[in-house]
């Protein structure tokens, strides 16, 4: 599998925002398009079509817990992330009510797990926010009087990896873990109640997320329940997605520490490179301690989404934690958080195949583009 | 934009009202090295990313975050003292 495009328009662009989406693995590809021929009938009817069905689906499970070293009948499958984020977060603190209603969760957390929150606390529940320090790391565990605390596996802006094994430990309060970030890209921590991936960010199709919920956690359902096969979930299963992404889990994690580590060597690279090569720039995050294949940085006097169109221009798709002209006008809660510069701001997040002729030549291009802003405003 | 009447002890104030980000910080780095060394500048911005991106421009640069003070309007006023 050669690829030949270095980022310049005529080859297509570089697609630098892995960490918002993949393109579908291949092993997804063909998993998915046998399992539409034979995975469409209803997974709870006893006839033939039936059981095809269902045999995929607990196939696609199964898959699912031995990559994640998990037990099967831990693994529901749910229609995206962010319903997995609700469902674990909600159904710890349901199953909690009568200790406490307080939900912690870092400040760093992603943005469905601060919906979670706010939803909690929109029907009388309470939210504690724990800090991180500059690199986005959370230092310290919740207060025992605490439900539940939310806290991520990695960064999904950064990167920082966040010490989610040596938190639980040191605390009664039942962790869950956001692992949509992480997933696929490094072997998980242990340590938690509860945990939510998603299909998308590993490769697997969109529209598919997994609720881990280990054996003895204290869940119960805080939506409407469905007379579906797995009780946790609602609706009718994705079989063919579900197949899909439990393929493309087992392809990346077979070859992880081999992407991973030529994923750090470029990230390394463009870690060491940018200070040099820009003035005024930041690269945040913590430098060890990542997820291999994101790197974060804020350029100052520069407006991070005139930054995106300038680089989307000379052929790199990146992403963008600056709101300067968003209509929310509120930057990135994660910088925030950690202190940082607001504005300016790129993620760049490779893909399994991203080379070092792209990631050089994103190099040359960026002095340029950044020079070009901060001449505009006249500086 | 420096006011008529600098807030408090400060010997520049920047009118930032108005102004999104990086606008604010642009302002202030251009323009800090209008005070000489161990004076303050206030810069008065309305845009939220200021409270994070001022703080943070010091630490870049080299120079004091004072803090953050109020305008008689209600305006978020952050105090920056030139150190270099």
């Amino acid at each position: 599998m050669t690829r030949t495009s270095q980022g310049a328009a005529d080859n297509g662009p570089a697609y630098f925002d892995a960490a918002s989406s993949l393109p579908l693995h291949p092993a997804a590809r063909d998993a998915l398009t046998a399992a539409l021929d034979k995975g469409y009938a209803d997974p709870r009817r006893l006839h033939s079509s039936g059981r095809s069905a269902r045999l995929i689906l607990d196939n696609a499970r199964a898959v699912v817990a031995s990559c994640l070293d998990v037990r099967p009948d831990e693994v529901t499958f749910t229609p995206s992330g962010t319903h997995a984020v609700h469902l674990g977060v909600l159904g710890l603190l349901a199953g909690r009510a009568r200790v406490s209603a307080t939900l912690a969760r870092s400040t760093v957390e992603h943005s469905s797990v601060v919906h979670a929150g706010d939803w909690h606390a929109s029907r009388g529940g309470e939210v504690v926010e724990v800090p991180v320090d500059r690199a986005g790391r959370c230092m310290s565990a919740p207060d025992a009087g605490a439900a539940v605390f939310a806290l991520q596996a990695a960064n999904h802006e950064v990167g920082t990896l966040q010490p989610v094994a040596d938190l639980a430990s040191g605390s009664d309060v039942p962790v869950f873990m956001d692992a949509c970030a992480a997933t696929g890209h490094v072997a998980l921590p242990g340590g938690w109640a509860a945990a939510a991936v998603s299909a998308h960010k590993w490769g697997g199709p969109a529209g598919v997320g997994a609720l881990i919920l280990r054996k003895g956690a204290r869940w119960r359902n805080p939506f409407p329940g469905d007379d579906r096969i797995d009780e946790r979930s609602i609706g009718f299963e994705n079989v063919p997605g579900a197949l899909a992404a439990a393929a493309a889990l087992q392809a990346v994690t077979a070859g992880r520490e081999e992407v991973a580590q030529r994923q750090r060597v470029l990230i390394d690279h463009i870690r060491n490179t940018i200070p040099a090569m820009v003035p005024d720039v930041e690269v945040v995050g913590d430098p060890d301690a990542r997820l291999p294949h994101i790197v974060t940085f804020s350029c100052l006097y520069v407006d991070g989404e005139a930054l995106v169109t300038e680089l989307d221009r000379r052929g790199f798709s990146v992403a963008s934690g600056s709101a300067c002209t968003a209509s929310t006008l509120a930057p990135s809660h994660v910088l925030e958080a950690m202190g940082v510069l607001t504005h300016g701001n790129v993620r760049l997040s490779l893909g399994r195949d991203a080379t070092r002729e792209q990631v050089d030549a994103f190099l040359a291009v960026l002095p340029e583009a950044v020079g070009r802003i901060r001449s505009d405003a006249g500086l | 934009m420096s006011a008529p009447f600098p807030a408090s002890d400060a010997t520049l104030e920047l009118d930032c009202r108005g102004l999104r980000c990086p606008v604010p910080i642009i302002r202030l780095g251009k323009r800090y090295t209008e005070v000489a060394v161990g004076e303050l500048i206030a810069v008065v911005a309305t845009d939220v990313a200021a409270r994070v991106d001022i703080p943070a421009w010091c630490r870049m640069r080299g120079q004091e975050y004072v803090g953050e003070d109020v305008a008689a309007d209600g305006v978020p006023v952050y105090r920056v003292r030139r150190l270099s």
